[in-house]
């Protein structure tokens, strides 16, 4: 396979990071080079094996359903970039 | 003082010979005078670190102290500390100072260790050579037209330059064990799970693990005795009764059943690193060890397995950074898209780009099967290659990385070559075992090479006993730089 610019342009839409045409033809050849080094994985004979999605193969732990964290929203949005009465501020979003 | 290991300065501290205060002053005075040659630190902040420092006199004084207490220790970037900049190497980051403790940060703070600084690293941990950081390249203290690897390069490289007795390190495809060997050093990625990554700013959270790098083996046990445990902060944090990772480190080696693994010593590999390996394994074989060859015969997949399911886990996991919550936050923007948009190509570096691209791509419709599934699978055979080696021997050796450092910039525009430098420690993270480099001699061009041990789940009391004892045995993790 190969990606086109159209390609790397979707990915970046959908990464949401936005992409110049000339960054995005740079981009382009330097994803497919490192798809080409992806692309062995498809000589791997992996019939009947079944996918690995983590070592532990753990299980979700329960606990209690109580609240466990104190409140510290004042904290916590020191190190946001806007925020007003305690709300995250972004630009409008419904008229 | 400053080329004593952690369990020498811990019997000087317990001894009442030196303060913590005094510890902390040393080695602060020492990240003055070298920081600026090897850019190994992104944070310093002396008034903490001596706050800590005196708190750690404090606990000895009242008689509350541990081993580590007042061990001064280099925190990678990645860690949240409560009141520290925490950057991850990002620009998103550059103004993140970080509300609370990662559980590592946490626990060396509850067993009185002192925070010397936060180190560079590459960008989100992406990367093998310490140069996509946001905050320039770190320096490889052996020669400083190289680099020291990554991503926890500037971990490595303080070790190295004596800048800090040990530090913290994180190993997603060998960020540990790679500027572990090209700083000359030792660095242990233990098994998936032993230690929490709450508060690790995640990569690729299926292989992310946070681990020691030290002068020693001796010194990685004991850091990593203060940073396992069971978190139930993290959902992949394994419950298991707490162990003494240093209570095998004095056992002989009579017995031990050394795998060498076929794919480990073929085409790729320098010729002086093999030798110095092929050294290394010789002195084992005196202390008592027998080898016996094995086969990944799935390992040579690792790094096309590794380049899908990190990315996929990494732009699922770097999807966070929107400029709402934390971090960056492009100055200009026409609405709510555009400024996502924007904060995210502004914010991050190309590497980190890059890798974000390829997971979107892997998991995005019609493509999943063919990349992400296919790589799990591989995932799976690459995992049960490992348990078949183990089934007849104890500990896997071989060189962590091809090649000795390389030059600043060599690679950094071809990102394949980048990859190829993981070829040897990726495997273990796939499949979660634990893993270490320790020094195991020099190439013509006076540059470190580390010898890679691979265990079975669980052993890392097994393999810092068989490190420890080559350390007893030789004296390569003894050298030091030149200038520092």
């Amino acid at each position: 396979m190969s990606l086109a610019l159209s390609d790397v342009q979707r990915i970046a839409r959908l990464a949401r990071i936005r992409v110049t045409n000339s960054e995005a033809a740079a981009l382009r050849d330097q994803l497919n080079g490192i798809f080409r080094l992806i692309e062995e994985m498809q000589a791997a004979d992996t019939a009947g094996v079944a996918p690995m999605a983590h070592a532990g193969e753990l299980a979700q732990r329960l606990r209690a359903d109580l609240a466990t964290e104190p409140n510290q929203r004042e904290k916590f949005q020191a190190v946001a970039p806007a925020v007003e009465a305690g709300l995250y501020l972004v630009p409008r979003v419904i008229e | 003082m400053i080329d004593a290991t952690v369990k020498t300065l811990s019997s000087l501290l317990a001894a009442g010979k030196l303060s913590a205060a005094e510890l902390a002053q040393e080695f602060l005075r020492r990240i003055d005078a070298y920081n600026g040659r090897i850019n190994a630190f992104i944070t310093v902040d002396r008034e903490r670190t001596l706050a800590e420092a005196r708190r750690a006199d404090d606990l000895r004084a009242a008689d509350r102290a541990g081993p580590l207490t007042g061990i001064p220790l280099a925190q990678k970037d990645i860690f949240c500390a409560d009141g520290w900049l925490t950057t991850c190497g990002s620009k998103m980051l550059s103004n993140f100072v970080a509300p609370y403790d990662a559980t590592v940060i946490a626990k060396f703070k509850q067993a009185g260790a002192v925070n010397l600084g936060k180190t560079n690293m590459d960008e989100f941990a992406m990367g093998s050579s310490n140069e996509t950081s946001f905050y320039g390249p770190v320096k490889n203290p052996w020669n400083d037209q190289m680099v020291p690897g990554g991503s926890s390069g500037g971990s490595a490289a303080a070790v190295a330059a004596r800048l800090a007795p040990a530090a913290t390190g994180t190993d997603t495809g060998g960020s540990i064990r790679q500027p572990a060997a090209l700083c000359g050093i030792t660095g242990v990625k233990p098994t998936y799970g032993i230690c929490s990554r709450y508060g690790m700013i995640a990569f690729a959270s299926s292989l992310d693990q946070a681990g020691p790098m030290a002068k020693t083996a001796e010194d990685c046990a004991l850091l990593l005795n203060a940073m396992a445990g069971f978190d139930p902060l993290d959902s992949t944090s394994l419950e298991r009764p707490p162990e003494d990772y240093a209570r095998d480190l004095d056992k002989p080696l009579s017995g031990l059943r050394i795998g060498l693994p076929r794919e480990f010593f073929a085409a790729g590999l320098d010729s002086e690193v093999a030798a110095a390996v092929l050294a290394a394994v010789d002195e084992l074989k005196k202390l008592g060890a027998t080898t016996a060859e094995v086969t990944l015969a799935s390992a040579g997949l690792a790094i096309p397995v590794y380049y899908v399911l990190a990315p996929a886990e990494a732009s699922s996991n770097l999807a966070r950074f929107d400029g709402v919550r934390y971090g960056y936050r492009a100055p200009e923007y026409a609405d709510l898209d555009d400024m996502y948009c924007k904060t995210r190509a502004q914010g991050f570096g190309a590497e980190v780009k890059r890798r974000i691209l390829i997971g979107t791509y892997v998991l995005s419709a019609g493509y999943y099967d063919a990349y992400y599934l296919q790589a799990q699978k591989i995932r799976r055979l690459i995992a049960h290659d490992f348990g078949d080696a183990f089934k007849v021997c104890d500990v896997i050796a071989g060189p962590t990385a091809p090649n000795t450092a390389f030059k600043l910039g060599a690679k950094a525009d071809d990102p394949v070559q980048m990859y190829l430098n993981d070829l040897y420690t990726i495997p273990a993270n796939l499949a979660g075992l634990p893993g270490m480099s320790l020094p195991c001699g020099f190439d013509s061009k006076g540059l470190p090479i580390g010898l890679q041990l691979v265990g079975d789940y669980f052993s890392e009391a097994k393999m810092l006993n068989v490190a420890h004892q080559y350390q007893l045995a030789t004296d390569w993790h003894a050298r030091k730089p030149q200038g520092y």
